[in-house]
């Protein structure tokens, strides 16, 4: 008969520390538990012990640093949709987050865990991306600094030691002016598991573009920045052509696949159109002005 | 008056409050812990079974094939499907052990230790692949059942079309996804052995149970508790559960509670048959249909189990609300390595009413004119005869549907109002530059039999009682099983209504065979017209005793019963409950008994498969409308307006919660419902990945009920039950071709499915 | 409790008159209970649970009940299995269908993927709690006028849901209903007597009615 697994409940981060330093590995790190909690009932999680952070409050909380806002790995889904300053300065951190299952997962998932799982899937991610934000990961050894687009280095793989914790995500504010994006493409309305998220970001100067940054999820095994699109539509004059270039150019930027979700033909024309929707809502947007 | 009345329903109040127990909330004393170790292969054979010799098996209850004291089969059509698999392997997750232990983690554990070890042989996973026969693994040709049906000269008809149009359709699995699992309980005893659980049907379990252990009637119990769904699903399937637990049960000499996870139930029980249903059909310019030759063949799986019947049901219903005079309707059951497939609402009927549905829409593109129409033109109306030679002589609402479901849409002022929109529209459908959201709206009209197909009520016969209790009120004993749709509450109103008392005075027995009748089983929309029908006739019969009782007893021949008084004239003799009671302590009991009988102008030809199919057909017509994402082909349905005539409704509110909820399980079955197969497993058996609609995805929708009563029906009810599950796929369909010019001849309409479909269609007008 | 009581408990269970239903807890055959030790790691004081039972003390509806489990053991798996509360359904096991829907320090979470041991010291909210006396809540009224149940099975964990939804929105507009309710799953379809049955209770709970 299998072991029946420990649960450690540290309250504060050097405990954390604590417990992952002496027995990094075997440790499964529990939260919301609206991943992690779904693997154990289904006998996928044989022979870990848990460390369940729920209760370290010093993870929690939303900061404003100036031109950043600091987010504690903990704060929930349903946190991030309340909070003025979300609101304000990331508003698609909001659109993510109100696309995330339900409100029964909002109330208990959390923007650290959705990071950790690692899942090309996870919704919040190409926000996080777009907005090019910097992760803090502390371990007893100390503290470090990791953009978020070199965090990582695999499918459901990072950059993490066994003995070090996602302790914040540091994301930088829209800037004045800056138009910001987040379209999911589900297999429903509610509690879907997305086939193609995006969240972009873009700054105009005129009708040329002075900068723009696209987080897709979903196409391919991590999280990723469609950077070559990206370079052909700095600087450039956004017209119905140049629409049609990038919609090509993403589609073939992407690497999808066909899973039980969705087709690898699907996957890279939808994330095409769905980039589009984003240079139309700003030509739109401009005409409207 | 209860009937027509929106009355408290019967088990609402413990559903509201926790206070009902279903079967996975019931523990027992001493009760073991059972699971189902099943096949890892399609086809094939078991090889050897190992049990790890350093695990303790002492703790565990093993039961194979050999310990089954009868037969090794589930008693239902053929004696086909082996209770536990003894030797040869016909599909994945098919059941060849059983274990059972005290707790459930010992259970998870013995099971990881054993090991069993295969043979496999090439599977046949598909309809195509079972017609082409390049394996056998059922008779000599893969084919199950057949039917042929038809009348006119389908020759002569074509030769007469001035256009002859052909489609083929393809419909997928669908899982009933009753939200609570399956589950069972079987408790050994020295009388009887007893089960009890989430059922449809306690008298198939019944059966089942009496041949696999030679028991007769009285030593097997089978009772129904609080069920949490069942959709056709808890029809058949419960009763291999039911003997898979009895087994165990029997083995440990101790209570076993067998209760699926939904993996395993998605994985292993019956779903909607997938088919493929090809049209050809000739008509006029006019529109006339003149002729029509239909081919359907339904995928069965791997063992007979109810195909047969799901067919006859499909066939019949194969050219819809139609008239035509020349028809030929072949229709062919197939073998497959897959779990077999089996009842789900509608049974035989969505599959059909898909096909003929866009058959209409495709017949009206081709000739250039209206769909409504062409509908118009060719329904089936009361005096007209059917495919199978029957002619409607009564109750026939379907020009009433259909004109209420056009207007109340306001149908055709939006069709005109999008096509003009989108002859306005200059770019092409996959142009993303410009136009994004398209609408479209979309018509369908179908019917569906009511009761058993052909003699079956006729040979069934259903029973219904009702007993006087001691405090004088009614009690009604049937083995109809409240499933959610209302069986208890609309029993009591029919009651009340005959015995002009109050609904709260009438209490509904449990569906308990030790205590209950076979009133049949729970199913084909039968439970209102045909068993409420018969506790109608047993209330006429107590009232009838009573009457002449207290005719008696006060000497008083003209005494008629009004709200719940024994009245001369305006004078009250006496309150129901106090004759009642009377009459019960004079005589022992009050119990009255009733049986079905089938309308005499109903007449069925078994052989020849004609004449009246249906004593009675219920009729609706839906209008979807629909915005199309033509970014992401998400299509989103805006409305649902549909009509339905179910002859009169019981309990309005009750009605109106059954078409809604058939609705939604079409609109799920038309645009999300698939599985995903991989070697003939079921890859996506979870919650997660099984896509069924959520509060989000579920549209407005407007029901409208029409009542044409039936005149050998409870106060002219019809049946309700699968009616609703027809009309939204191919309603929905219809407006995803108005709104994008993609005919899709496929369900569901996923959006990769929408996807290619455009795409075709953009290539061919740029050919 | 009385004999009386306890008869017209049974009988709604719908299993009545089976003397054989005296339900009982499970035995998981683990005899060893203790509370939760205070290990040393790295110089840090953490708590540990488990592997054994471990003692903990739930507040379920206002009352506090002690319960031996595992650590592992889920809420929904601590009432139901410990505790006999039964309302709340396990039917998906994977954090969709919202059967499991209980209100946990004034939130609605799914209880399969909440720790027993993690709901500790706060109040847990099951749709058991709602009656109040002999009534009917408003909310619970409100599914029965708009027959907001089919089967039942969804009916525990969706009501909760709909309490949590108007406990933080009392005056919803139809929309925000239906966008606020997507965390229960219904196969009955019934999602449009629940729409309706969380407009009536808001339009109750507006008027300032005491309905119970």
């Amino acid at each position: 008969m299998r072991q029946t697994p420990t649960v450690q409940s540290p309250l504060t981060l050097n405990e954390i520390y604590a417990a992952l330093a002496e027995c990094a590995g075997d440790l499964k790190i529990i939260a919301g538990g609206t991943d992690l909690m779904v693997l154990a009932n289904a006998h996928q999680l044989e022979a870990s012990n848990f460390l369940d952070i729920w209760r370290v409050d010093e993870l929690r909380g939303i900061s404003d640093e100036g031109d950043a806002l600091r987010i504690g790995a903990l704060t929930t889904y349903t946190q991030l949709i309340r909070a003025p300053l979300i609101q304000q300065f990331i508003p698609a951190l909001v659109a993510a987050s109100r696309t995330i299952g339900a409100v029964q997962i909002q109330n208990r998932g959390t923007l650290g865990g959705n990071i950790v799982n690692a899942s090309p899937a996870g919704d919040s991610l190409p926000v996080l991306a777009a907005y090019d934000a910097a992760l803090e990961i502390g371990s007893q050894r100390g503290t470090r600094r990791v953009a978020f687009n070199e965090f990582y280095t695999g499918y459901r793989r990072t950059v993490l030691a066994a003995d070090e914790l996602v302790i914040a995500a540091r994301v930088p504010k829209v800037k004045a002016g800056e138009r910001d994006f987040f379209c999911k493409v589900g297999t429903r309305r509610a509690q879907a598991i997305s086939k193609i998220v995006m969240s972009a970001k873009a700054q105009m100067n005129a009708a040329s573009i002075a900068s723009i940054q696209i987080g897709i999820g979903s196409v391919a095994p991590t999280v990723m920045r469609a950077t070559q699109t990206e370079a052909l539509l700095v600087g450039a004059t956004l017209t119905p052509d140049l629409i049609e270039q990038a919609r090509q150019m993403i589609a073939n930027e992407v690497t999808p696949i066909t899973d039980l979700r969705s087709t690898e033909h699907y996957r890279r024309s939808v994330t095409g159109n769905v980039l589009t929707k984003f240079l139309r809502q700003i030509i739109e947007g401009a005409e409207a002005r | 008056m209860a009937v027509g009345k929106n009355i408290l329903r019967k088990d609402g109040y413990e559903k509201l409050t926790g206070a009902a127990r279903y079967v996975d909330d019931v523990t027992l004393e001493g009760m073991l812990y059972g699971k189902t170790i099943r096949s890892r292969i399609a086809r094939g054979r078991i090889k050897s079974i190992a049990y790890d010799a350093a695990f303790d098996w002492s703790q565990i209850v093993i039961a194979d094939y050999r310990d089954i004291p009868g037969k090794n089969y589930v008693a239902l059509i053929e004696d086909d499907q082996p209770l536990l698999a003894e030797n040869e392997i016909r599909h994945y997750a098919e059941p060849i052990l059983l274990i059972a232990a005290a707790n459930k983690d010992l259970l998870e554990a013995a099971a990881h230790h054993i090991h069993i070890e295969y043979e496999q042989w090439s599977p046949v996973l598909s309809i195509e692949d079972a017609l082409a026969c390049r394996e056998i693994i059922y008779g000599t040709d893969n084919i199950f059942k057949r039917f042929l049906i038809g009348r006119g000269d389908v020759e002569e008809g074509f030769a007469q079309a001035e256009r002859i149009i052909e489609g083929e359709y393809r419909v997928p699995h669908q899982e009933q996804l009753y939200i609570e699992p399956q589950g069972m309980i079987a408790i050994p005893g020295n009388e009887a052995m007893t089960l009890m659980g989430s059922m449809q049907c306690p008298y198939y379990i019944h059966k089942a149970i009496k041949q696999l252990f030679h028991l007769n009637d009285e030593q097997v119990v089978v009772i129904q508790m609080t069920t949490g769904g069942g959709f056709g699903g808890k029809e058949e399937y419960p009763s291999v559960i039911a003997a898979h637990a009895a087994l165990l049960a029997h083995k440990a000499q101790r209570p076993v509670k067998l209760i699926y996870d939904r993996a395993e139930d998605i994985a292993a029980t019956p779903k909607r048959h997938p088919g493929v249903i090809r049209h050809r059909t000739g008509v006029r310019r006019d529109g006339r249909m003149v002729a029509s030759e239909i081919d359907l063949v339904f995928d069965g799986g791997a063992y007979v189990t109810l195909t047969p019947v799901v067919l006859s049901r499909g066939v019949i219903h194969a050219l819809g609300p139609y008239a035509c005079d020349n028809v030929r309707i072949q229709a062919r059951a197939i073998a497959t390595n897959t779990p077999p497939n089996g009842a789900f609402r509608g049974f035989g009927a969505p599959q059909v009413a898909f096909a003929y549905e866009m058959q209409m829409e495709k017949i009206a593109a081709e000739l250039g004119m209206d769909s409504l129409e062409l509908r118009r033109i060719n329904m089936l109306r009361e005096g007209d005869t059917t495919a199978t030679g029957q002619t409607l002589i009564w109750s026939v609402g379907s020009e009433e549907v259909l004109n209420e479901a056009v207007e109340r849409a306001n149908y055709q002022a939006q069709r005109l109002a999008f096509s003009q929109s989108h002859s306005s529209i200059q770019t092409s459908t996959t142009n993303h530059v410009e136009a994004h959201k398209r609408r479209g709206i979309g018509l369908s009209f179908f019917l569906h039999g009511a009761g058993f197909t052909g003699s079956g009520e006729a040979k069934m016969k259903a029973q219904a009682g009702i007993e006087i209790m001691a405090n004088g009120h009614p009690r009604v004993l049937s083995g109809s099983t409240e499933i959610g749709q209302g069986t208890r509450t609309i029993f009591s109103q029919i009651v009340a209504e005959e015995l002009s008392l109050d609904f709260s005075a009438v209490e509904i027995e449990e569906p308990d065979t030790s205590r209950v009748p076979d009133s049949g089983p729970t199913v084909a929309s039968r439970t209102c017209m045909v068993v409420g029908r018969v506790v109608q006739m047993a209330a006429r019969e107590v009232k009838a005793k009573l009457l002449h009782f207290v005719a008696e007893r006060f000497a008083a021949p003209e005494v008629e019963l009004r709200e719940g008084k024994f009245m001369v004239a305006e004078k009250a003799l006496a309150d129901f409950q106090e004759m009642a009671c009377e009459y019960v302590n004079l005589f022992g009991e009050l119990r009255c008994f009733a049986h079905y009988a089938s309308p005499p102008e109903i007449e069925w030809n078994e052989e020849t498969y004609s004449g009246d199919a249906y004593p009675v057909y219920s009729w609706g017509a839906e209008v979807a409308e629909v915005e199309v994402d033509m970014d992401t082909y998400e299509v989103t349905v805006v409305r649902l307006t549909t009509a339905q005539d179910i002859g009169r409704a019981i309990h309005p509110l009750l009605a109106a919660g059954q078409i809604e909820g058939g609705t939604l399980q079409a609109v799920g079955y038309g645009l999300l419902e698939e599985l995903v197969w991989d070697q003939g497993r079921i890859i996506n058996n979870r919650l997660t990945n099984y896509i069924i609609p959520t509060a989000l995805d579920a549209p407005d929708m407007e029901t409208i009920i029409v009542e044409k009563a039936y005149p050998h029906g409870p106060f002219g009810a019809k049946g309700v039950g699968e009616l609703p599950i027809n009309g939204a796929a191919p309603a929905i369909a219809a407006a995803v071709f108005q709104a994008t010019g993609a005919f899709l001849s496929e369900i569901p309409i996923t959006p990769e499915r929408l996807q290619a479909a455009i795409e075709k269609v953009t290539t061919d007008e740029h050919r | 409790m009385s004999d009386e009581k306890n008869k017209s408990d049974q009988q709604k269970s719908g299993v009545s008159r089976r003397s054989f239903l005296k339900a009982s807890g499970i035995s998981l055959g683990v005899p060893l209970v203790v509370g939760h030790r205070v290990i040393n790691v790295n110089g840090q004081e953490v708590k540990l649970y488990g592997p054994t039972k471990t003692s903990i003390t739930l507040t379920i509806n206002g009352a506090k009940q002690t319960v031996e489990v595992e650590p592992r053991v889920t809420l929904l798996e601590a009432l139901r299995h410990e505790l006999d509360i039964t309302g709340a359904k396990r039917v998906c096991d994977r954090a969709t269908c919202g059967a499991c829907t209980m209100i946990v320090g004034g939130k609605a979470v799914y209880s399969c993927t909440v720790l027993a041991i993690e709901a500790q010291g706060k109040p847990i909210t099951t749709v058991e709690s709602l009656m109040q006396g002999e009534k009917l809540h408003p909310l619970q009224q409100a599914f029965v006028d708009n027959d907001g149940q089919q089967c039942g099975y969804c009916t525990p964990g969706f009501v909760m849901a709909c309490k949590a939804f108007l406990d933080k929105n009392p005056s919803p507009t139809p929309e925000e209903v239906q966008k606020g309710l997507g965390g229960n799953l219904c196969r009955c379809g019934t999602y449009m007597g629940v729409r309706a049955a969380v407009l009536q209770a808001a339009t109750m709970h507006k008027g300032g009615k005491n309905h119970g």
